[in-house]
């Protein structure tokens, strides 16, 4: 096992070395250039050829590719053209709203969503399994950006219940260690400050979860109501083993995996859907400031956080086979 | 607690050019000018007076008696001479437009530099503790009235020679720039956290009006309808840059919409780069074809003016007797036809994803116009693209466009701010050439005071409008949106908004 994670660490290595040249190709592709953005309509043709000067964008392409490969090795990963400021430091400050995030909508999704589908499986062709699959359709095809409106409109606007943007009401004098803001307030013990953060993530997982609840639900459906017809199931029960053992022993164990991966998948996929999300809610993750960092192409931010963002999303997928070979002996000896 | 659309960038206001970086700076640092209050014309701050001498080039400032800085540092002649220096003693490394663009802008260079030769600053002396005198080295009319941009703040000396560093990679990033803005205005800065929010403490030993706030707190929310959101949910007491669709219901719901007066302009502008926008006749043309008042009913807020030049009223140069260009479609017929161009067809270039104070909705506009110039039998190639940098980037960085919508807020009192911006030279965004212009708007740059200008920008008005680069379209009015417990809010057209006016229920 631990071979296998070291190999599949090395292997990260020349898919970085490739992700990096093709993405410091790909962001100086984009149409436009940051000293444009920077200067916005007050940008004249000798302002712009001195702000380029300035940041080493008239050097050559190779040029300007081996200095910040050179202090990438160093650990350097620049500074943003916009605010100045080192893009790790950025990282490090928006990270964890945007983990916190998606691991509550995970979280949501996964608690909520076996059990949904499992339940619906073995009621199948009944009430509760229509209703389960045509909720899960309507989940799939829902739009984020709509599904986050409609939460405001009814639980901000006119209920009053939850708050509409920010991490945290401004006005709190909270303490941040982490910048995980509900286990800062656990830890500092201000629990007032702790739970203000997380009525700010009810609505925006709510939105950003949704739609892999849906598909957690219909592909754990699928998968138990096919292992229920499977020979070994027929067999546990005519053997007399009792339901339960049944369920857990044979019928989820073989179901669960394409639902591991599944919701691997979903990870990787919400930090796509927290753009939209962090958005619409005003919420200080990286989606947004990635959004951001696009439209002002700031390409030291745009580079070192897709670099971040793959390296995570390698390391979730490795989570997830590592996962694999815990619930089936098979792929460990493999 | 107030928000804006995005974070300050900086908040040592000189190395900022941003609204909102200076929407903070206004409550820690003055300057020697401020405004009337409501206007953008230049009043009396940290300096209670001023005289300009004969010949233009001297400013002998009388300041304010009493003062400090947030940090115990007087205010006094010395102080002024220290900001002077350090503005035109730039490294040549913060000499970058990102950086002191405004200072460059006014000042047309430094110390250093390949604009050291063109530089109008040549000194300052401190007559007594409480009397100042800058001398110029050419006249500059604008310079009362620039001293009143946040950019031009007076700042502690002895903060910024303990904590900044000028010469930084990155000035805008330094500890005095980050954490310890010092300044003399009626808050101070309590902390920024990254990404989150600014926290302003009310200053006590404030020598003005001290705030009735004890604390500001400024978030930045990016979306107009998430601004609206929060305000509406209490979350938020008031924010900036309210989207048009949000104004009716927000009113209707109670909460208090504030308009500040448009010192703007909103433009359809006209490539003589491309046949047959090099066309006078079809230049009026189209001008005659668009109906201003169709344009800002159904495109912009409620109180915008519509336009007949390239300033706004309370600009100074502005001229009643321009030649205007009424809604007259046959007539927009006749001279197409004259000009052979009937039925010719136009690429229009309209930005998309972007709302500015003086185009909150370009892709409507683009609409109500498309549809008036395809009414006089023009053929309109659309041309849509993403506002910031693609858009920007075609217009003014290349000649590959037709005609456009394009605007500017101005920053201080001062015409050059408005027509030396867009006709002050050749330019992609316009491709013409026409030296008359460009040599008249050297020549008024040139005269030392505003009052001496007037004429002279009233006739270069009337010769642009008769010229007719392009079709001054309106002047939409920027709004604020408060809830029912916020009072006395002073808006400003230049934003010169202090927050020690506002009271809380």
């Amino acid at each position: 096992m631990l071979r296998f994670v070291l190999r599949r660490l090395a292997l990260m290595v020349p898919v970085l070395i490739g992700l990096s040249i093709l993405l410091f190709a790909w962001v100086r592709a984009l149409p436009g250039d940051p000293s444009r953005a920077l200067l916005g309509e007050r940008a004249t043709p000798e302002g712009i050829e001195r702000v380029n000067a300035a940041y080493g964008f008239d050097k050559p392409l190779i040029e300007q590719y081996l200095t910040y490969v050179g202090a990438l090795l160093r650990g350097d990963f620049g500074e943003s053209i916009q605010t100045g400021r080192p893009v790790l430091e950025s990282f490090t400050e928006r990270f964890p709203a945007t983990l916190e995030l998606g691991a509550t909508a995970l979280l949501f999704a996964v608690v909520l969503g076996v059990p949904l589908g499992y339940v619906a499986a073995r009621s199948q062709g009944r009430l509760l399994d229509t209703s389960v699959v045509s909720g899960s359709l309507l989940g799939v095809v829902t739009p984020v950006f709509f599904l986050a409106i409609l939460l405001k409109l009814v639980f901000a606007d006119k209920l009053h219940w939850l708050p509409t943007a920010l991490r945290q009401d401004p006005r709190m004098d909270a303490t941040h260690i982490t910048n995980f803001y509900v286990l800062d307030g656990i830890l500092t013990r201000e629990w007032d400050a702790s739970w203000d953060a997380l009525t700010h993530l009810v609505l925006p997982a709510l939105a950003l979860g949704t739609i892999p609840l849906a598909i957690i639900v219909r592909i754990t459906r699928a998968s138990v109501s096919e292992v229920l017809h499977e020979d070994y199931v027929r067999t546990a029960e005519a053997k007399g083993l009792a339901r339960g053992t049944v369920s857990r022993r044979h019928v989820l164990r073989n179901a669960l995996l394409p639902v591991v991966t599944t919701i691997g998948l979903q990870a990787g996929l919400l930090f796509s859907g927290a753009v939209l999300t962090e958005t619409v809610f005003a919420f200080n993750g990286i989606g947004q400031y990635l959004f951001e960092a696009i439209g002002s192409r700031d390409y030291p931010v745009l580079q070192g956080f897709i670099i971040f963002i793959a390296i995570v999303y390698s390391l979730i997928n490795l989570l997830v086979d590592v996962s694999y070979g815990l619930i089936d002996p098979r792929v460990r000896a493999a | 607690m107030f928000a804006g659309s995005a974070e300050p960038v900086t908040l040592d206001p000189f190395f900022a050019s941003d609204g909102e970086s200076f929407r903070v700076a206004r409550q820690i640092f003055e300057g020697l000018v401020g405004t009337m209050p409501g206007t953008a014309d230049p009043a009396p701050l940290l300096a209670k007076e001023w005289e300009v001498g004969e010949d233009g080039l001297t400013y002998t400032f009388s300041l304010e008696e009493g003062v400090k800085f947030h940090d115990g540092t007087d205010f006094n002649a010395e102080a002024v001479c220290f900001n002077f220096d350090r503005w035109y003693n730039m490294p040549e490394s913060a000499q970058t437009d990102d950086l002191t663009y405004y200072y460059a802008a006014l000042f047309r260079g430094f110390a250093t530099g390949d604009r050291a030769e063109e530089a109008i600053y040549e000194s300052c002396s401190a007559d007594d503790e409480l009397t100042a005198t800058i001398t110029l080295q050419s006249p500059f009319a604008g310079f009362i009235s620039s001293m009143s941009l946040p950019a031009l703040s007076m700042q502690s000396p002895t903060a910024l020679e303990e904590y900044q560093d000028d010469a930084a990679t990155n000035p805008r990033n330094t500890e005095y720039s980050t954490e310890r803005p010092v300044g003399t205005g009626p808050f101070t800065l309590e902390s920024w956290e990254r990404g989150e929010q600014v926290t302003l403490t009310a200053n006590d030993d404030y020598w003005g009006e001290p705030a009735s706030i004890d604390e500001a707190v400024v978030v930045a929310i990016a979306e107009p309808k998430a601004r609206a959101d929060a305000l509406r949910n209490g979350e938020i007491d008031g924010y900036d840059l309210v989207g048009p669709a949000d104004i009716g219901p927000l009113e209707g719901d109670g909460f208090q919409i504030v308009n500040r007066e448009a010192f703007n302009v909103l433009y359809l502008g006209m490539n003589q780069k491309q046949a047959p926008l090099d066309d006078p006749k079809v230049r009026q043309a189209i001008a005659h074809a668009i109906n201003r008042d169709e344009v800002v009913s159904a495109s912009l807020p409620e109180g915008t003016q519509t336009a007949t030049q390239f300033i706004p009223e309370v600009v100074n140069g502005f001229a009643d007797d321009v030649p205007t260009y009424d809604y007259d479609p046959e007539a927009a017929e006749q001279l197409l036809e004259e000009a052979g161009a009937t039925g010719a067809t136009i690429e229009f270039n309209y930005p998309t994803d972007v709302s500015r104070p003086y185009m909150p909705a370009p892709e409507d506009t683009f609409n109500v116009i498309r549809t008036q110039l395809e009414a006089v039998g023009l053929k309109i190639k659309p041309t849509a693209d993403k506002w910031d940098p693609d858009y920007l980037e075609k217009i003014q960085g290349t000649p590959g466009h037709g005609i456009h919508l394009l605007g500017w807020t101005g920053d201080y009192n001062d015409t050059d701010n408005f027509l030396g911006v867009f006709f002050g030279a050749k330019s992609n965004e316009w491709g013409f050439d026409n030296q008359e212009i460009f040599d008249g708007l050297k020549e008024a740059r040139g005269i030392p005071t505003p009052e001496e200008q007037e004429t002279l920008y009233q006739e270069l008005n009337r010769q642009i409008m008769d010229y007719l680069p392009g079709v001054p379209l309106a002047h939409p009015v920027p709004s604020l949106a408060f809830s029912p417990d916020v009072e006395g809010y002073q808006q400003s057209p230049v934003q010169d908004e202090v927050w020690n006016v506002i009271t809380l229920n």
